[in-house]
């Protein structure tokens, strides 16, 4: 471990050529991933005995969840790193983070309330995770409006990374909260998860949609920031450089 | 740490909001009208008043308070005092908490002042006027801290009121959560007591780290 | 396979609404997604390139008025 360089990577310039390397690779694996799961999740999986063909809808509606969570916990992480190294690549992350979150959590909700309604008759409960998952969405349209808002881009950046580090803070608070009120107004009291235990198949199908929503998060957000990256050095003699300008 | 700075800041936003009532007042008086206009649109039926008041009051306080964050931080921008106290020796968090206070002691405690009398037109019972008045009472201080940081956040931002409604309302959420449920626990025989208790639990961090995380939002915005 | 005809696959047991309307707003998002980031990239792109068009440009001029 003698001198590497733990910034090489948070230069604009450097990050851009890493990224446009690796996004194709992601794109790649989430296609893949992608067809698995949706074969093991609608050819193979089997009927469930309770919600018949209808609780298919979990093969996209909980990896959507779960990346809607992961993906506030990563623009948290790069807030983190963005106010205290003070990078500006941090901010772009962050940046590009937030419309595929937002999308997921938007997700989670519209495929909830499509398997809510058959199931429990109503489009929309207020059970405690949906309601996090709502406000979570919320909490996504709060750092996007913010930040398209102000317009000096320094600013910009350093106070969406404050709103998202409040956030982050937030989450387990509000995700307590709900269901502590959730569970004192005992309405439907659903579980949105398969009981007693969920059948292998159902569970792999689940995890290889996850996984490919992760891999196509990647991709996407890696691509989105060499967009970034291109509009704020726009003036840089290495961006004038590239082979995809001067051709 | 100044004591000196602090009253100083306190009594001069203290002050000042007084003597600019109207803006005060606005958010003191929307509150009233949506605790007045609810029971005429939902109708006289008692049990339903009593039923849906806990969560009336709570989100007319909380509504109220929206309107009443975006004055904080505002006029003391302009004119370049938040300038000199981002300048000044005594830490910019110190000076913050006393604007926070004094907006608290502006726009909150009204709010804790009429609700009692605001829920009798709800039929509520002493008990649970009393529960509702000590629930708004630790909540109502946890608004105006949290909300100042999605005040500092939005600081000469257009679109700022709408903004700021939306950045601080997930925020808010747990606030209202326990808050009106004390209530509703008090009238259902279980006892606000853990609710007081998690009430406590949210001001006492947001009392430390709120003026904190305002003052780093407010260098933010004045680079 | 579950499936005995594509007919009772896209029936999905009754649930065909909530399901195709769960995977095909999701299919449609995500493609939308893509699409728009496309389209900002190559924005952003020719942006700069007619930067570097004016600046190539100023820099001839100027350049010429040298030598004159």
């Amino acid at each position: 471990m003698k001198n590497i360089n733990w910034f090489h990577y948070a230069a604009p310039q450097t990050f851009y050529g890493l990224a446009g390397k690796a996004w194709p690779w992601f794109a790649v694996l989430a296609t893949a991933f992608m067809v698995a799961g949706l074969w093991i999740g609608f050819a193979v999986a089997p009927t469930d005995f309770q919600q018949g063909e209808g609780y298919r809808i979990i093969f996209v509606h909980v990896p959507a969840s779960w990346m809607s969570m992961v993906i506030y916990l990563a623009m948290a992480f790069w807030s983190v790193l963005g106010l205290t190294f003070n990078t500006r690549l941090s901010g772009m992350m962050t940046r590009a983070l937030a419309p595929t979150g937002a999308l997921f959590a938007f997700l989670s909700l519209w495929t909830g309330a499509l398997w809510g309604k058959p199931m429990w008759g109503a489009w929309w409960v207020w059970d405690a995770r949906l309601t996090s998952e709502l406000i979570l969405f919320f909490l996504y349209l709060g750092y996007i409006a913010l930040t398209s808002a102000i317009d000096d881009t320094r600013r910009s950046d350093r106070a969406g990374a404050l709103i998202a580090i409040v956030g982050a803070i937030n989450v387990p608070i509000i995700y307590f909260s709900v269901k502590w009120w959730n569970t004192l107004h005992q309405g439907a009291s659903v579980s949105l998860t398969q009981a007693p235990s969920m059948a292998a198949l159902m569970l792999w199908g689940m995890l290889l949609v996850a996984l490919a929503f992760w891999a196509y998060s990647i991709a996407l957000v890696l691509y989105r920031v060499r967009t970034l990256i291109l509009q704020r050095d726009s003036h840089a003699t290495w961006v004038h450089e590239l082979e995809e300008v001067t051709r | 740490m100044s004591g000196g700075a602090f009253m100083a800041v306190l009594r001069r936003d203290v002050l000042l909001a007084l003597r600019r009532k109207s803006e005060v007042l606005t958010a003191v008086f929307f509150f009233v009208v949506v605790a007045a206009l609810f029971p005429l649109g939902i109708g006289p039926e008692l049990n339903t008043l009593r039923l849906v008041a806990p969560g009336v009051l709570w989100v007319g306080a909380l509504l109220s308070s929206m309107l009443a964050l975006q004055r904080l931080f505002e006029a003391d921008y302009r004119d370049g005092t938040l300038e000199q106290m981002a300048l000044s020796p005594t830490p910019l968090a110190w000076l913050v908490s006393a604007k926070l206070l004094a907006h608290w002691l502006v726009s909150g405690v009204p709010l804790v002042l009429l609700a009692p009398v605001l829920g009798l037109q709800f039929d509520l019972s002493t008990d649970a006027l009393t529960t509702l008045t000590l629930a708004l009472l630790l909540g109502t201080p946890v608004l105006s801290l949290v909300g100042g940081i999605g005040a500092a956040l939005t600081l000469g931002v257009r679109g700022g009121g709408v903004l700021l409604s939306l950045l601080v309302l997930p925020l808010f959420i747990p606030v209202l959560v326990f808050g009106a449920g004390a209530v509703e626990a008090q009238a259902s025989g279980l006892g606000a007591q853990a609710h007081f208790s998690i009430l406590m639990a949210m001001l006492l961090p947001a009392a430390f780290f709120s003026p904190l995380a305002c003052a780093a939002a407010l260098r933010i915005a004045l680079e | 396979m579950r499936w005995e005809s594509w007919s009772q696959f896209w029936h999905m047991g009754g649930y065909a609404v909530y399901v195709w309307g769960s995977v095909g707003v999701t299919a449609l998002l995500m493609v939308v997604e893509v699409w728009q980031a496309r389209w900002a990239h190559r924005l952003v792109l020719r942006q700069v390139k007619t930067e570097q068009a004016v600046a190539q440009l100023l820099d001839e001029a100027s350049s010429v008025e040298k030598v004159m």
